[in-house]
């Protein structure tokens, strides 16, 4: 499965505070971390970054991928300072992933980009009326989505399905909603990406771990292509590769989980 | 409406091995495809066939096979000059028999300098195997594998009760490895995690899952070793993208169809025959399931072998 490292984030007080100060060391401490834990892609979340923006994704992409040989997934809803960043992009490791479009008229511009700049996006199954209820409403919107990118030319094998992970504390029959919905997406042939930590958002913090790990394994088993989540949880990544080797993507050995 | 041929692709590629050294080294190994499928992929290198001598006389061989060699099997260098020198071998294969403790039991210095004195009279690539003994190949190995420093061999086997020791050689004295394990794919993998984890690399490894001959649990090993290569080329698992070796030709010379005389079996044909279609069949099985490297016996099982190589690559 494709891992999608989540950690730096403007979320967090570290990240935001060397972003703001143009600090590149602690950025580049966590894109390493990650990326050696097994990260595949490094999201790099700016925020909507108003001021400046464009400026800021631009040195935040040259500034992990001097320290780490991996494609990186750029999260902002600011389309200008995404288009900087894919400009930035080194294309040596992989196309870059953009994060992200939806069916909401303002994020069309997203999937404009992907095409342009010959990216990887992923979709998530939301418009502007209010979440989905349940995985034919993902689909609905999936499909929808997907017509227009193929009238974009943006190829199939470059958007990533994303159901939209809600909360199990408040609405506890979304969860096998998405379930379902990501089933859906690989019977189309479609790849599928969540953001795992949304389950456990809001639930005590000593549950949140737990309820994560369970949940992905469900997700892997209904065939689930990546996950947006924290490389640097080994427990995590522990399971990551136990359901691999249930599922028969990793062959078998004593020493596994160490490789 | 026109036909176009179905087509694999795979992300994993198996790890090129050069051993030997001089204008008769050897590669084997870097495809991208499985056996003999160069239209999936990229084929650089054919499997290649080394044949196996002893530093002992082959008293255990079956006549039909002692009688080829009955001129120069008396010392491992003449046998070796024989092989290169005669049969036209791209490779030797040593096997150390006589330090096996129910055999002869010669010391590990013995050992090294039958090694020294094999390298001293050829220059094709020497594979130096122990007598699969876990507690003696490990002294006699280290002992060959200093004698041969330099010489970039193959050494082996490398087992699960063993492997430190002959790891560390093989370090010091710069040379490929065999790591063995008997016809368990997770095993093979784990004893390849094991040696990496001492530092020796990758893609100095050969892997030997243990041969088994036509009629003799055949089968066994040829779905180990193509899922091992399928392992390393679909799932891309570099813990399995070293080279493959078939031992093929000691398991096949001690069946009864190698062995049985005519007079005991007259439905079965020439003796001689049926010996030499014996290793052929069953080391092209080993190439078609994935071997990169065979170890046989008899010159005309490997020419017909041989053949079948050119003809397919």
């Amino acid at each position: 499965m494709i891992i999608i490292g989540e950690k730096i984030s403007i979320i967090a007080k570290k990240v935001r505070e060397a972003m703001n100060s143009r600090d590149p060391l602690p950025i580049q401490e966590l894109a390493e971390a990650q990326w050696k834990a097994g990260a595949h892609f490094i999201d790099v979340n700016i925020g909507p970054a108003e001021e400046r923006g464009e400026e800021l994704m631009t040195w935040m992409v040259q500034s992990i991928q001097k320290k780490v040989k991996a494609p990186l997934c750029l999260d902002t809803t600011n389309a200008s300072a995404l288009e900087a960043g894919l400009k930035a992009h080194n294309n040596e490791w992989g196309k870059p992933l953009i994060n992200s479009t939806s069916n909401d008229p303002e994020r069309f511009v997203m999937l404009e980009l992907a095409s342009k700049y010959n990216s990887q996006i992923i979709a998530l199954t939301v418009g502007k009326g209010g979440l989905p209820a349940d995985a034919d409403d993902r689909m609905v919107i999936a499909s929808e989505i997907m017509a227009r990118a193929e009238e974009l030319g943006v190829p199939m094998d470059d958007i990533y399905l994303d159901p939209l992970i809600l909360q199990v504390c408040t609405t506890q029959n979304q969860a096998k909603h998405s379930l379902n919905a990501i089933k859906m997406f690989g019977e189309l042939g479609m790849k599928s990406v969540v953001g795992l930590s949304n389950i456990s958002n809001g639930v005590p913090k000593q549950m949140r771990s737990l309820i994560d790990r369970v949940y992905l394994s469900l997700l892997m088993y209904e065939g689930l292509s990546a996950a947006i989540l924290n490389p640097l949880d080994k427990e995590l990544m522990d399971v990551v590769k136990t359901t691999d080797v249930f599922l028969g993507n990793t062959l078998y050995a004593d020493s596994y989980l160490e490789m | 409406m026109s036909f176009a041929i179905p087509k694999e692709s795979y992300n994993g590629r198996v790890l090129a091995l050069d051993f030997g050294k001089g204008g008769k080294a050897l590669m084997i190994g870097g495809e991208t495809a499985l056996p003999f499928l160069a239209f999936e992929g990229e084929v650089p290198n054919k499997p290649v066939i080394a044949y196996e001598i002893q530093d002992s006389a082959p008293d255990d061989w079956p006549d039909t096979l002692k009688e080829i060699y009955k001129d120069v099997s008396g010392g491992p260098v003449t046998w070796a000059k024989h092989c290169q020198d005669k049969l036209g071998a791209k490779a030797i294969a040593l096997r150390l028999m006589s330090t096996h403790p129910d055999r002869e039991n010669r010391s590990a210095a013995d050992a090294a300098k039958t090694v020294k004195d094999v390298l001293s009279v050829i220059n094709v690539p020497l594979i130096i195997l122990g007598s699969n003994n876990i507690e003696k190949d490990a002294s006699v190995l280290v002992a060959a594998a200093e004698a041969a420093s330099g010489h970039n061999c193959i050494i082996g086997k490398a087992q699960e009760g063993n492997y430190k020791t002959i790891v560390a050689a093989a370090l010091a004295h710069n040379h490929k490895l065999i790591a063995m394990s008997e016809l368990d794919i997770n095993l093979a993998k784990q004893l390849n995690i094991l040696i990496t984890q001492m530092g020796f690399d990758k893609s100095r490894l050969v892997t030997d899952p243990m041969c088994s001959a036509l009629g003799y649990g055949l089968e066994y090993t040829y779905s180990v070793m193509e899922r091992i290569r399928l392992a390393g080329l679909a799932q891309n698992d570099a813990t399995m993208q070293p080279p493959i070796l078939g031992d093929i030709g000691i398991y096949v010379w001690k069946t009864k169809e190698t062995t049985a005389e005519e007079s005991d079996v007259p439905g079965w044909g020439s003796l001689k025959e049926r010996g030499i279609a014996w290793e052929a069949v069953s080391a092209t099985a080993m190439l078609t399931a994935g071997s990169n490297l065979l170890i046989m016996r008899h010159p005309d099982a490997v020419e017909a072998v041989e053949k079948t190589i050119n003809e397919l690559c």
